[in-house]
């Protein structure tokens, strides 16, 4: 017990280093996969038949296989090919590798939520835009998507908060995110050497970050509840 | 001149023929009542009125001008659909209010995205939009809605969310109003308040296409009533002699079954 008293400012110190890494990630991951799954949704709609198909099989493939996977096969399939690391052997390349891998998939994901919250949407709202003499545009931002994004906080809540874990698959390709800061002290680092409880204590860092999420997307929900 | 000339809409969903080769003709300030069976085709005339189904064959001119003929593309351009949807307003049976905006903002929306297609928008956006809501509050104010302006739709009774639809039609002044089954999803004492509005523009020579069920309000506030089954006009004429002394057998046969119960 003394001894994790003597360790433990170490240890937090490690670990908020690579919480910052993992905040990152995560913040990186939603602002890309938001909109580009908003496209994706659009494409598999299209009534441009190649179009839909080859994006629904793209989601299929993304959607059924592991996330960790799909970080490797990123990270190291170009330089397979290539001969040579495309993504530069430091810190930095591997974050961007893990961002394309988690924005990628993460808006697969949010496409089918977003698919299912457009068509969720009576098509008599958007009839009525029509009689009214509205564009298709006019009716999407006027209309539909505020009555989209009503339906998709809760889904989507839920895939966020799943998100701020996932980012610990990026420990995989060895990003250094606060699991491989935990993980650092088993091995030894900052002085310190198997020591198991650090893992146990990043737990902590993933429960308050979720709780803050939860909080914040529970707000918006309340705050769109002036309609049905 | 008539206001309204319809000639020879045909229109099939795959090889199901929902229209065929109707025709008839409207004055202004006069109301049509379309009466039939579900599945008569109705709402789907309605519906290519309204640009929301295109024709398979046929034409439709509003004062004069061709709007629509199957056999002319150029009167089919996308573009130009938009403009002519105007000249119609439609009311739903399920009301279709913007359920994120009050009963006002319901009635405005459209008219302030219109706006923006004035050429001075931007200078005179401030006029422009006060005349708009000025409008908007007589229009729910007529339709009896005074106090309920700011209420979202989900705040209001169903006969109150139709009429604010019939507001947010009105608001466009459009030539010709719509109504599809406007009290088909009402319960009678709805209905009532409903039915009485539309009489209220019926005698303000509001010329309007009502596709009802209600036989004894068709009866007494059109100045003609047509009686559709499988998709074509059955009879049609003055109310009294349509729905009072049907000559064709399949319409006394309709009208029959609102006896029964």
């Amino acid at each position: 017990m003394q001894l994790m008293l003597q360790q433990f400012p170490i240890v937090v110190h490690a670990l908020n280093v690579g919480f910052l890494q993992t905040l990152k990630l995560f913040l990186v991951t939603g602002l890309g996969a938001i909109p580009l799954g908003l496209v994706i949704a659009f494409g598999s709609m299209s009534r441009f038949k190649p179009l839909s198909l080859f994006t629904r099989l793209v989601v299929w493939i993304v959607r059924g296989t592991p996330l960790m996977i799909q970080l490797l096969i990123i990270y190291y399939f170009p330089g397979m090919v290539l001969g040579h690391n495309v993504w530069g052997s430091g810190e930095t390349g591997r974050f961007l590798a893990s961002a394309i891998a988690f924005i990628f998939n993460y808006a697969c994901y949010f496409s089918e939520i977003y698919r299912g919250g457009i068509q969720s949407v009576p098509v008599g709202q958007q009839e009525a835009g029509l009689v009214l003499g509205m564009t298709k545009g006019q009716i999407f931002y006027k209309v539909t998507l505020l009555q989209v994004i009503k339906r998709i906080v809760p889904p989507m809540s839920n895939e966020i908060i799943t998100l701020v874990k996932d980012t610990a698959l990026a420990r995989i390709i060895a990003l250094q995110e606060i699991i491989w800061a935990g993980q650092s002290f088993l091995k030894g680092s900052h002085g310190i050497a198997g020591a198991l409880w650090p893992l146990f204590f990043t737990a902590v860092y993933y429960l308050i970050f979720n709780g803050i999420v939860t909080v914040a997307l529970g707000r918006l929900e309340k705050r769109l509840d002036y309609f049905r | 001149m008539a206001i309204l000339e319809v000639k020879d809409i045909r229109k099939s969903f795959g090889k199901t023929q929902v229209l065929r080769d109707i025709s008839f003709s409207l004055e202004r300030g006069q109301v049509v009542s379309i009466i039939g069976s579900s599945g008569s085709g109705k709402t789907t005339l309605l519906r290519c009125l309204n640009f929301l189904e295109r024709p398979d064959g046929g034409s439709i001119a509003v004062n004069g001008e061709t709007l629509f003929d199957a056999a002319d593309p150029a009167t089919q351009r996308e573009a130009e659909i938009r403009r002519k949807r105007l000249h119609f307003g439609l009311v739903f049976q399920s009301f279709n209010l913007f359920p994120q905006y009050t009963a006002l903002e319901n009635v405005t929306l459209a008219g302030k995205l219109l706006a923006r297609e004035d050429p001075d928008y931007k200078a005179r956006k401030k006029e422009l939009f006060g005349r708009i809501e000025a409008e908007a509050r007589q229009l729910l104010g007529q339709m009896g809605l005074s106090d309920r302006m700011d209420n979202y739709p989900h705040q209001l009774s169903g006969g109150q969310q139709q009429r604010v639809a019939i507001a947010r039609a009105l608001a466009l002044r459009p030539d010709i109003l719509c109504f599809d089954e406007p009290t088909s999803a009402l319960d009678p004492e709805l209905t009532q308040e409903v039915l009485r509005v539309i009489r209220q523009l019926a005698q303000r020579q509001t010329t309007m296409i009502i596709v009802t069920h209600e036989m004894a309000f068709a009866r007494d506030v059109s100045s003609h009533v047509i009686f559709m089954d499988g998709g074509v006009v059955v009879e049609s004429g003055d109310p009294e002699q349509v729905i009072g002394a049907p000559t064709q057998e399949r319409t006394r046969r309709f009208l029959d079954s609102y006896n029964q119960n």
